[in-house]
């Protein structure tokens, strides 16, 4: 598949191009151009540090939905060995667009849950462009109850534009399916680490969203509207979407300033789809740590600190 | 009682009646021509077709609590443009132009109460204040009437209406929903019963958390409620919407909704629910 490129990242693939020419050029003919090649690598190195270090809240959604961005079952294969999934809520249906089930992460054991976008038609249809029906809440919720049953932590991947607009999730009370999560999940009897990878859509996103430790990778976004929704409703159009996006605040260092985030994962330069081998890395490594912290901590303490974090969050003045 | 006489309008033809402003309200429902002090004293609700007006946060807890028994806390309770949000109006525009409007300090009045007897932790929702959105100070007054009520042993109401999330306040918006559901979840455990009503519209953020988690959900007939926005899902999905989508009536056969009741008996329904769930507190 030929990757997707955005328009800031064109005069890094234009230098990409010419460094491939060059490099061929000098195939098979006696002539020394690496001083060439070096020369070409550090500006490429020196563009992307530049374009890279100051990307707009715009830009950054724009990397978050990135096609060959590493998707929840990439993370899966790349980041945790022994995925088993389980499937349905036991109540309808499955919900693949938010798959589940038991896996090990760096030797832990775990319950790991995450939405799923597809990268082609048919993969987008299978997993509704990553958007959860009410089944999906009730999935994730049955087996957070089965990791808490086990004694097993829960790890939440969220990557969603949001919870899916349709009649028969509307039939089957996407909003109660959420709310329960949002309740259930405050008082879940084990450590839960949910780290958004791509978008955080929302209420579909903050449906698995509770939990000890909130980490988002560099390049991910978490609002509360999309910047496209929000720039419909205040700007009367949809093209003011990358103003949206500025007002909002929704970029990881925003929200880590905000205390609405614990933590930033760092990403590849350039983002996670330029390498996703080192970002799942990157991934494993802050999530392992987490674990680690928070497997320590006794089960009342956990949870009156899970409250308490929640707790403080909004500002208000009297 | 009624201490003013209702005209007569029998024989009058609908071109010559005069409506002069601040007197008279048209009903959308039926055409019913009411008098407003008439509409008032039967709560807003069309004495002829049993249309529901939207109801103020005032008259409403006067409509629902016992006499004197209403008793306001963090009542000076405001908004902060934390984000130093910048769109076509700025936030705090918006806030000092709906204070002056509405007269209230944000979307929800919040305290303890009595109900037909029973003590209460009382949440009304306005929807006249930028339509009853969710920002910090709606989350915070609610969740504080929580954890009061879970610490004196009371029930809690919460009447809702809300067109969802406050933009302006970005994510500290969204994640009222986990602290206000959290706090229920703790009022739970205790034991306490929690009972909410759903008004028209109730939707969005709303919905997703506070609203869909009573012991018992009480819906006004024909309110609008629903997670996503019926032009939204008609957009995303190029499907047609069946007839009632997203009315109390509606969800109520699809199982979300135990009781709709007409806001004339919702004092009532209220105080029977609380002799079954609290019968102890009365
Ligand atoms: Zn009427």
């Amino acid at each position: 598949m030929k990757l997707q490129i955005l328009d800031f990242e064109r005069p890094i693939v234009e230098l990409e191009q010419k460094l491939e020419e060059i490099k061929s050029h000098v195939k098979g003919q006696d002539i020394n151009l690496a001083p060439e090649v070096r020369k070409m690598q550090e500006k490429i190195e020196a563009t992307k540090k530049e374009v890279y270090a100051n990307l707009s809240a715009w830009q950054r959604v724009q990397i978050s939905r990135h096609s060959a961005r590493p998707f929840f079952l990439d993370y899966v294969g790349l980041a945790f060995t022994d995925f088993v999934e389980l499937k349905g809520d036991r109540l309808y249906s499955d919900d693949a667009s938010m798959p589940a089930g038991l896996a090990t992460i760096d030797g832990i054991k775990c319950i790991v849950i995450g939405q799923q976008k597809g990268r082609d038609v048919k993969e987008n249809l299978l997993r509704n462009f990553g958007s959860p029906h009410p089944e999906g809440y009730r999935k994730a919720l049955r087996l957070m109850r089965l990791a808490e049953k086990f004694n097993l932590p829960v790890v939440c991947l969220i990557d969603t534009p949001g919870a899916y607009p349709g009649v028969g999730a509307e039939e089957r009370h996407i909003a109660e399916a959420i709310a329960v999560n949002l309740r259930e999940m405050m008082i879940l009897r084990t450590p839960i680490v949910a780290i958004v990878i791509g978008e955080g859509g929302s209420g579909g996103a903050l449906g698995i969203g509770v939990a000890d430790r909130v980490l988002m990778l560099e390049n991910a976004y978490y609002s509360v509207i999309s910047p496209e929704g929000c720039a419909a409703i205040l700007w009367k159009h949809r093209k003011h979407a990358p103003e949206a996006a500025a007002a909002l605040k929704l970029n990881a260092t925003e929200l880590l300033k905000l205390e609405l985030i614990d933590e930033i994962v760092s990403e590849p330069l350039g983002g996670a789809h330029r390498d996703p081998a080192a970002a799942a890395k990157s991934l494993q490594a802050a999530v392992t740590s987490a674990l680690r912290s928070l497997e320590k901590v006794p089960v009342e303490k956990l949870l009156q600190a899970r409250y308490d974090k929640f707790r403080k969050m909004g500002r208000v003045q009297e | 009682m009624a201490f003013f006489k209702k005209p007569n309008f029998k024989g009058i033809g609908a071109k010559t009646r005069e409506m002069p402003e601040g007197l008279w309200t048209k009903c959308p429902t039926c055409g019913e021509v009411i008098h407003n002090l008439a509409l008032a004293e039967n709560l807003r609700v069309c004495p002829k077709c049993d249309h529901h007006f939207t109801l103020g946060a005032h008259d409403r807890i006067a409509s629902l609590a016992d006499p004197e028994s209403f008793k306001e806390i963090d009542a000076g309770m405001t908004s902060v443009d934390t984000l130093e949000f910048k769109g076509v109006a700025t936030y705090l525009d918006r806030l000092k132009n709906y204070q002056e409007k509405t007269g209230l300090k944000d979307a929800v009045i919040t305290g303890p109460a009595k109900i037909c007897g029973h003590p209460v932790g009382l949440a009304v929702m306005d929807f006249h204040f930028l339509a009853a959105t969710m920002g910090s100070v709606v989350g915070e007054k609610i969740t504080r009437l929580i954890e009061l009520s879970t610490k004196k042993k009371m029930p809690v109401i919460i009447v809702c209406a809300s067109g969802g999330a406050r933009m302006y306040e970005g994510m500290l918006s969204l994640m009222q929903m986990a602290k206000t559901s959290g706090a229920l979840a703790l009022h739970a455990q205790a034991g306490r019963p929690y009972i909410n009503v759903l008004t028209n519209p109730t939707t969005a953020g709303v919905m997703a958390s506070y609203a869909s988690l009573g012991d018992i959900i009480v819906a006004e007939p024909n309110s609008m409620i629903g997670f996503a926005g019926p032009r939204v899902i008609k957009e995303t999905t190029h499907q047609d919407l069946p007839a009632g989508f997203q009315t109390a009536e509606f969800l109520e056969k699809h199982g979300l909704i135990d009781v709709v009741v007409s806001r004339t008996k919702l004092r009532a329904t209220l105080g029977q629910l609380l002799d079954y769930l609290a019968p102890a507190t009365k």
